[in-house]
């Protein structure tokens, strides 16, 4: 019954799908935009975080490059985007001191929602080093307002909300070039910036890094590529702010692990050596067993161990 | 994987052998296996201490000119009250003549407050009991049999320094770390 | 239960004899992990995966356990309290990327462990209800799962909550109203992100109880093995406790180096970068899909693109439903006597094909719903769809298996020494499932 029941139901599915995947297809028109599409890739030297071999096992932050993106972001970005996800004192994470730290919150040109204490009603203050980066704007619908409709997204997690983020990033901030000769006219979009890396390759964020914009402190020449990359290596630090931790977590882990499935996969031989060696016994034997007497409950031993 | 297993099927003869080479690597991997999962543990409870962003609200700023002599405050830090009492001239001579020795916890007034703001009296208010407020540092609240502080939970009396005089709690208010960053300005933690 | 020549448990000490008269706790533990639990001495690494799914489902409560003592479930903060996890909590990052790839990796055992059931007829008689309290905890876990994903308040967690619950709107009649129970409102919302965080957290538990009913039940005949022929003797089996304890124990290790590889090395590579972008309601991504482990039935879902008497989003829903469900039936669907694949030369064949065929849907799933996956995905579920009702009960009942060793024992010497051997047994299975015996 439950047979019958079971091929006639299967019949009919088979049956819905093959219609289905006789069914004419309707032809989808070809993007004639699709060529001009660019894969993100990583600035020449790599990022530090790949590490020997690109393996990305070891390889951590370089954080003068943190602190160089970081002046990219202050003195470029931070105009429209926020980092609402990340606090000021985290910024010690990246090796500014303490005090740096509190001089940058303090001097941060935005400042922090607060209660004006005497009246109660509400104010800003400098901010400290325990509060977050200021947002830009209070809310998607003044973000949208202050910039064409095109709200600046948040950067705490670009470089993770993003496939390929740090090099998306990287590539997008010094990607933009002039609309190409043979792009097609009707799909030029005059309001907005050419950028092949752009998923849809016309990006309301107007070309913002050029040569010499910062003065970098270490003395680093300040070329778009070179702020491309440090503003990028900072937001993947913004986005993954606990990656060394975890990648020295990772090693010290993966030597145990390995250590202690070693030792298991010896003492899982050893325990099943008897079982083996009965085998040749022939039918009958009972393997462990039969050998138990001679050795004197070696695996019972394991019995309190494990 | 053949050699390792032809090693252990030896005559009975090296059994003795056998059975002690084994109870090493059954020990060794229990033992690896033990300090594993010890070591596991450690993240599921070290989660539940302080978390980042609670540990860098330790300190708060106070501004102290509004506080009128006689009077106290309470100001909310670490998620506690702190009480801020600004003592008369009478009240301080008063709580440094007591018999420190006589007290459950013997403290001078001096050891409670900071040279040169002797007026400024900056505790936690909460009873060293079981944790509840102690009442006292408002207007219009009782203020013990020792003209202090009282926990009305469990019936503690505290002295005008918050020394305790009388009841079940076993040891003065807590004093927190602060600093006087002026006469008036006062960062606590 | 377990075979009259398993060893009874023996209290070592005195507190152990007064405890076990009191509360035969020990006895019970002896008797199910112990010494006292008779196992076929030829099952291969492939029966590793019901204890390390039942591993697997410890780390995700554990972790669960603490990430909910710092998770939010409020629409305006879910998103920012994750955040607070990763950065600000103590091993936070550690403990949710635990759970995020721990649930994934909970999913490659499971159905690692589903296809060494249906390659070894594990379902069959008398494991009926071993196979199907293993469908129940399934179709939990994917509930659970899903219920899961949507608690980060990310793009996908938003659209994929929107989606899935949609599919109820297929019912005629009263769908509508099914969506607005099961969200609590007209779109997923705060209510809707409160009720799933806390069948979140009790569904594994319930996960954790049918697992307790499946295990009783398994214990009854004892485990399946490779030659799919139940145990006869003495001779036939090895106990529990220490052969496969320390089987175990390695197949464990293995399993926690490849889940650390992930979770120290890899942590997002499983997940969707539009997770990482807080939900918002009036915009959906490019692509959504789901997570990995529902691409299968999700390619299903997407293959019914004909109105046919019903709309194609019904029988989409049905399909899809389908799909799961009647692996219920598969213990009647089967009728052949022999259990293993090994034994059966042509449903080998089918079955082989039948993996290959899960995969290709789940390619399918993740790819966008354009050509050539959507034909892709429609030949496919046709495959699946005829393998289980049609194909089955027709060659099971039609195909000649090949010669059953008399007994397991008898297997395993065979084994052993049909290297170069006339045929007789062949040894093909061996090849698709190293024997650690060898």
């Amino acid at each position: 019954m439950v047979r019958i029941v079971g091929i006639l139901a299967g019949a009919v599915f088979v049956f819905v799908l093959v219609l289905a995947a006789l069914a004419p297809r309707e032809d989808v028109p070809v993007d004639p935009t699709e060529e001009f599409h660019a894969h993100a890739h990583a600035p020449e030297g790599g990022w530090s975080w790949d590490g020997p071999l690109g393996l990305g096992v070891f390889g951590g932050y370089d954080n003068q490059q943190l602190q160089r993106g970081f002046k990219v972001f202050r003195e470029v970005c931070s105009a429209c985007h926020s980092l609402r996800y990340v606090s000021f004192r985290n910024l010690e994470g990246i090796g500014f001191s303490e005090a740096e730290v509190k001089v940058i919150a303090e001097e941060w040109p935005l400042e922090v929602a607060a209660t004006n204490p005497d009246t109660g009603e509400a104010t800003t203050e400098p901010a400290i080093p325990a509060d977050r980066f200021p947002l830009v704007y209070p809310n998607e619908i003044a973000a949208r307002a202050a910039n064409n409709n095109a709200a600046p997204p948040d950067l705490s997690l670009m470089a993770k909300a993003r496939a390929d983020g740090a090099n998306y990033i990287y590539s997008l901030m010094s990607g933009y070039q002039p609309v190409p000769a043979d792009f097609p006219e009707d799909r030029v979009q005059e309001s907005l910036h050419y950028n092949p890396y752009f998923h849809s390759l016309w990006i309301a964020m107007p070309p913002q890094l050029s040569d010499g914009l910062v003065t970098y402190d270490d003395g680093t020449e300040a070329t778009t590529e070179q702020m491309a990359a440090d503003v990028a290596a900072f937001l993947h630090w913004t986005a993954e702010p606990k990656m060394v931790e975890r990648k020295t977590a990772g090693i010290g882990v993966l030597i145990f692990l390995l250590l202690f499935t070693s030792l298991s996969y010896v003492a899982y031989k050893r325990v099943w050596a008897d079982v083996k060696a009965s085998k040749v016994g022939g039918p009958g034997t009972r393997g462990g067993r039969a050998d138990k007497g001679i050795h004197a409950d070696a695996p019972g031993e394991g019995d309190h161990e494990a | 994987m053949a050699t390792a297993d032809n090693a252990m099927d030896r005559p009975a003869t090296h059994a003795e052998d056998g059975v002690r080479r084994r109870d090493f690597i059954y020990i060794a991997t229990a033992a690896f296996g033990g300090i594993g999962a010890a070591a596991a543990i450690w993240p599921f409870l070290d989660q539940m201490n302080p978390s980042a962003d609670v540990l860098a609200l330790a300190s708060v700023e106070v501004d102290l000119a509004p506080i009128a002599e006689g009077q106290g405050i309470k100001v909310n830090w670490r998620g506690k009250p702190v009480f801020i009492r600004h003592m008369r001239a009478a009240e301080v001579q008063e709580a440094q003549q007591a018999d420190v020795s006589s007290l459950r916890d013997p403290q001078s007034f001096d050891d409670r407050t900071q040279e040169g703001h002797r007026q400024w009296l900056i505790q936690i208010g909460v009873c060293t009991h079981l944790g509840c407020i102690p009442m006292g540092i408002a207007d219009g609240e009782p203020r013990g049999d020792y003209n202090g502080y009282f926990c009305p939970c469990h019936g503690s009396h505290y002295d005008n320094a918050g020394r305790i005089r009388k009841g079940p709690a076993p040891t003065n208010l807590e004093i927190p770390a602060y600093e006087f960053l002026s006469d008036t300005s006062v960062r606590i933690g | 239960m377990s075979f009259t020549w398993a060893k009874p448990y023996e209290p070592k000490t005195g507190v152990g004899k007064w405890f076990d008269e009191r509360l035969p706790v020990p006895r019970l533990v002896w008797n199910s992990l112990g010494g006292g639990y008779e196992v076929p001495k030829n099952i291969n690494y492939f029966w590793n995966f019901g204890v390390l799914a039942g591993v697997a489902l410890v780390i995700q409560i554990a972790t669960g356990i603490v990430l909910a003592m710092h998770y939010a479930a409020h629409t305006d903060v879910a998103f920012a309290s994750v955040e607070h996890i990763m950065r600000d909590v103590n091993w936070g990052w550690l403990l949710r990327y635990m759970h995020a790839n721990g649930a994934s990796f909970f999913f490659i055992v499971v159905y690692i462990h589903i296809a060494r059931g249906l390659w070894y007829g594990s379902y069959k008689a008398p494991r009926e209800l071993v196979w199907m309290l293993g469908l129940v905890i399934f179709l939990l876990m994917m509930a659970t799962a899903f219920m899961g994903y949507v608690l980060p308040w990310g793009q996908m967690s938003f659209w994929g909550a929107t989606v899935i619950t949609n599919l109820f709107s297929a019912i005629p009649v009263v769908g509508d109203t099914i969506v607005t129970f099961l969200l609590g409102g007209f779109a997923v919302d705060n209510a809707t992100l409160n009720r799933f965080f806390s069948l979140h957290f009790l569904l594994p538990f319930v996960i954790a109880g049918v697992t307790i009913l499946k295990i009783w039940s398994l214990h009854i005949p004892g485990s399946n093995n490779p030659t799919g022929v139940e145990v006869k003797g003495p001779a036939d089996t090895i106990p529990f406790h220490p052969y496969f304890t320390a089987k175990d124990t390695f197949g464990l290790g293995v399993f926690l180096i490849i889940l650390a590889i992930f979770i120290f090395f890899m942590p997002n590579a499983l997940g969707h970068p539009d997770n990482y972008i807080e939900a918002n309601a009036l915009s959906t991504p490019a692509h959504i899909v789901p997570e990995w482990y529902f691409w299968p039935f999700y390619a299903i879902l997407r293959a019914f693109t004909v109105d046919f008497i019903l709309p194609a989003k019904l029988w989409g829903v049905i399909a899809m439903f389908a799909s799961i469900l009647l692996m219920f039936f598969l213990p009647w669907l089967d009728r052949s006597p022999v259990k293993s694949m090994k034994y059966r030369p042509t449903m080998k064949l089918w079955t082989l094909v039948l993996l290959v065929d899960v995969l290709v849907l789940a390619w399918c799933g993740g790819a966008p719903a354009e050509e050539p996956y959507v034909r892709i995905s429609q030949i496919a579920s046709i495959y699946y769809f005829a393998h289980f009702l049609i194909i089955l009960p027709i060659v099971s009942k039609s195909e000649t298996p090949l010669p059953l060793p008399n007994s397991i024992a008898e297997a395993v010497l065979k084994g052993k020494e049909s290297t170069g051997a006339p045929a007789g047994i062949k040894d093909t299975g061996t090849a698709a499932a190293p024997q650690p015996a060898e």
